[in-house]
């Protein structure tokens, strides 16, 4: 094999060739990770489409229930936690390892500002009673209103759980960011954990105007 | 045909000895002995899920409820059918053969992720553990549809059982995904996509169903577990939601599901009908591309397990029409098996008599299927023992089978040792003709209109049950015959030779059993794998493997 005979850095695991080839792997590893992550939300989105299909009055009634104000800040920080996560990604093609955790914190800060938002959301929900099914006991939305507050929390419940890992996932790569087992050579774990977040502000970007906006 | 001058050159321990220990195997990241550890485990449940099959079949044998109550028998057909489908049927093919065979027909050292390999080894462990503390903790009797309403507002352990499927689907993508990355990045210089071996194709479709079905399972029962925790609703007719929509869900995985157990089938049938009839494959790429043509519309049929539960009858005639488009892409590999046999040199081994069973099992089983598929028919014919008949013939005719006879063809690569041959020759024959006797008279009772999950049916339908009973005991004597000498040709069996088929891929051009890093050097290609001697032509097969 030619590539063998080209310089073969340590860190490429044996049953590589060579630095291009486990990248590339990890690189397409993740974009098929990402395909199967828009499956498992694609059955809530086909419970969201059936029910308000079949239940058009009490979706814009809900809608209405639901806090604009707060949905849009929301989505402005998480737009914006994606901003620093590509910095963050294009710093370590640069090798720029201090920027790329400086700009992975504001993330993650970003993240949990997000989550401090979205709670701030669910406990006025739970305090007025517009809980999931049969917990469902407010007066403001009639005809099945349970329903839609079911598939309200359990889209952002699900929403919220992955950007949990994804804040997890940062944390990991600022301590291999600290231990240098990144830099621009070996940048496909910050690339795949960059993808991860912007999957999880796509998904987002769905979730605010089908649950908020839509009329 | 065994040009071992390349590996007896060097000295190494092959795979199995390469270290010792317990952990050495359950903490090893090596392809072949993840692939040996599924091939236990699913092993283990097999045997587990045909005594509760067995069970079953006992009850039927008199045509009153009189051995077991109606509870137990109950929960006997929701586990052997829950642990058939996702412990056995859906990881044997592709993580017992895939696992061992994938990376060697590829000339890779591994799988593009080898800790993932292993994660998703756990993974199933820890599934299959919560779906078997489902049965000792308690009554789990939904059935293995899990259909709403019965399954969100039933008191048995479901949720135990709803978990282990969930954690299991993961297992399931994660091989699905790494099978795909080492198929694109892993493959040896040479091995071009048509220059693969037509097991690769198969995988490869199957992974692509895994990894884009499962996660809508994984959804699915999510939303039913919560329906069951805080009831969302999104099941319950009378919080709104809908049942048929679990139905769709459900479906949407488990039909493609069925592809997920009958695609590697395929692929172990396209290899060896060429190699033990020593004649290159007939219509290679219609083989290829058939499987995946298999794999898409087959992701598109899932309404026709619905055709009596209300669905629209615009959706019916759609899924009845893509139920027979499935039928022509399959007869495109049945036609090029048949015509690869024609004045083929026809071995009569173990792997080929069981190809010959595959044939005629999943004939039956496949055109059964086309009939159900016909929306009037199948009025008649919905949840009635027909319907159990044809998904046995398919199911257990066509992918068990097909996966028995890739142990018989990689048996002696994988152990380096053979197993008895006339032994195997018979039982096959007896595996045959005893499966036949069990699940032929279930399509009779089915047309008379018998209906399945009953334990009591009418008197005049005993005679049928009573021929499917005995024959059932003698499937499960011949298919513990065939563990035996399967287990005792891998301990005490002959030395095999590296290529007693006389095979052309590259796995067989190791050592059997191959060395831990599967090759010595890499291995280069400017073969098919398939390139046996035309007829009178008088050339020699050319083997895949380019010596250094």
């Amino acid at each position: 094999m030619s590539e063998d005979s080209v310089e073969r850095p340590a860190w490429v695991e044996p049953f590589f060739h060579s630095a291009d080839q486990q990248r590339s792997a990890a690189s397409l590893g993740m974009w098929l990770f990402l395909g199967q992550e828009i499956l498992f939300f694609s059955g809530l989105f086909m419970a969201y489409i059936a029910y308000r299909w079949m239940y058009p009055d009490t979706w814009l009634a809900g809608a209405d229930l639901l806090n604009k104000q707060l949905g849009a800040l929301n989505t402005v920080v998480l737009l914006t936690s994606s901003l620093t996560m590509a910095l963050a990604v294009r710093a370590t093609e640069l090798g720029e390892i201090s920027k790329v955790i400086r700009h992975l914190w504001a993330t993650i800060g970003l993240g949990v500002v997000f989550l401090v938002i979205k709670s701030v959301e669910y406990s006025h929900k739970i305090h007025e009673g517009m809980l999931p099914g049969f917990h469902f006991s407010s007066d403001g939305l009639e005809n099945n209103g349970g329903l839609f507050f079911g598939i309200y929390f359990a889209l952002t419940g699900l929403h919220a759980l992955h950007v949990i890992i994804g804040l997890g996932l940062m944390g990991w790569l600022i301590a291999r960011c600290k231990k240098g087992l990144v830099n621009e050579e070996r940048y496909v774990l910050a690339e795949n954990i960059g993808l991860y977040w912007h999957l999880v502000d796509l998904v987002w970007i769905f979730l605010f105007p089908m649950l908020y906006l839509v009329r | 045909m065994s040009d071992n001058s390349h590996t007896d050159a060097h000295n190494e321990p092959d795979y199995l000895r390469a270290s010792t220990g317990i952990k050495s195997w359950l903490f090893s990241v090596d392809h072949k002995r993840i692939g040996v550890m599924y091939l236990i485990a699913t092993t283990l449940f097999m045997m587990l899920g045909g005594l509760m099959a067995l069970g079953i079949r006992l009850e039927l044998f008199t045509a009153s409820g009189d051995l077991i109550d109606a509870d137990t028998y109950n929960r006997l057909f929701t586990l052997h059918g829950s642990v058939m489908v996702f412990l056995v049927i859906i990881p044997a093919a592709p993580a017992v053969i895939g696992n061992f065979v994938l990376p060697l027909m590829l000339g890779a050292k591994d799988v593009a992720f080898p800790r993932l390999n292993l994660a998703s080894f756990h993974i199933y462990m820890i599934g299959a553990i919560f779906l078997i503390a489902s049965m000792i903790l308690g009554s789990f009797d939904t059935g293995w549809t899990f259909y709403t309403p019965y399954s969100s507002t039933t008191n048995g352990p479901v949720a135990w059982a709803l978990t282990g499927v969930f954690i299991l689907g993961f297992s399931s993508i994660l091989t699905g995904l790494n099978f795909i990355v080492t198929i694109h990045k892993m493959r040896a210089p040479g091995m071009t996509w048509f220059r693969m071996p037509l097991l690769l194709w198969s995988l490869y479709a199957t992974s692509a169903v895994q990894l884009l079905a499962t996660p809508v399972l994984a959804i699915t029962v999510l939303l039913l577990f919560l329906e069951r925790l805080v009831g969302i609703g999104i099941f319950d007719p009378s919080l709104g939601g809908d049942p048929i929509l679990f139905q769709h869900f459900f479906w949407f995985y488990s039909h493609p599901a069925v592809y997920i157990m009958i695609l590697p089938a395929f692929g172990i049938i396209s290899e060896l009908v060429s190699v033990h009839s020593q004649r290159k494959i007939f219509g290679y790429k219609g083989i290829a591309l058939s499987s995946i043509s298999i794999a898409i519309v087959g992701s598109l049929v899932w309404g026709h397990h619905m055709f009596t539960s209300g669905q629209s009858i615009y959706a019916n005639l759609v899924f009845s029409f893509l139920t027979f488009f499935v039928a022509i892409p399959t007869a495109i590999k049945v036609f090029s098996w048949v015509a690869t046999l024609y004045r083929g040199n026809i071995q009569i081994t173990p792997p080929m008599m069981y190809v010959f069973t595959f044939m005629a099992l999943f004939m039956i089983g496949g055109l059964t299927g086309v009939t159900l598929g016909a929306l009037s028919l199948d009025v008649h014919l919905h949840d009635t023992y027909f319907v159990v008949a044809h998904f046995h013939y398919v199911m257990m005719g066509g992918g068990i089978l097909a996966y028995i006879a890739g142990l018989h063809h990689w048996w002696p690569k994988i152990f380096g040792r053979m197993y008895p041959q006339k032994l195997a020759r018979i039982t096959s024959i007896t595996v045959f003709l005893s499966f036949n006797l069990t699940f032929f008279p279930m399509f009779i009772v089915g047309s008379r209109g018998m209906p399945r999950r009953y334990y009591e049916y009418v008197e005049s339908f005993t005679w049928l049950n009573q021929l499917a009973t005995v024959g059932a005991f003698f499937l499960g004597t011949s298919l513990f015959v065939t563990l035996g000498y399967l287990i005792w040709g891998a301990i005490r069996g002959p030395a095999a030779d590296n290529n007693p088929w006389g095979a052309l891929s590259l796995e067989w051009h190791t050592s059997s059993p191959p060395i831990e890093h599967n090759f010595h050097g890499q291995p280069t290609v400017d073969a098919g794998p398939y390139d046996y001697p035309e007829e009178s032509s008088g050339t020699d097969s050319s083997s895949q493997w380019v010596p250094a």
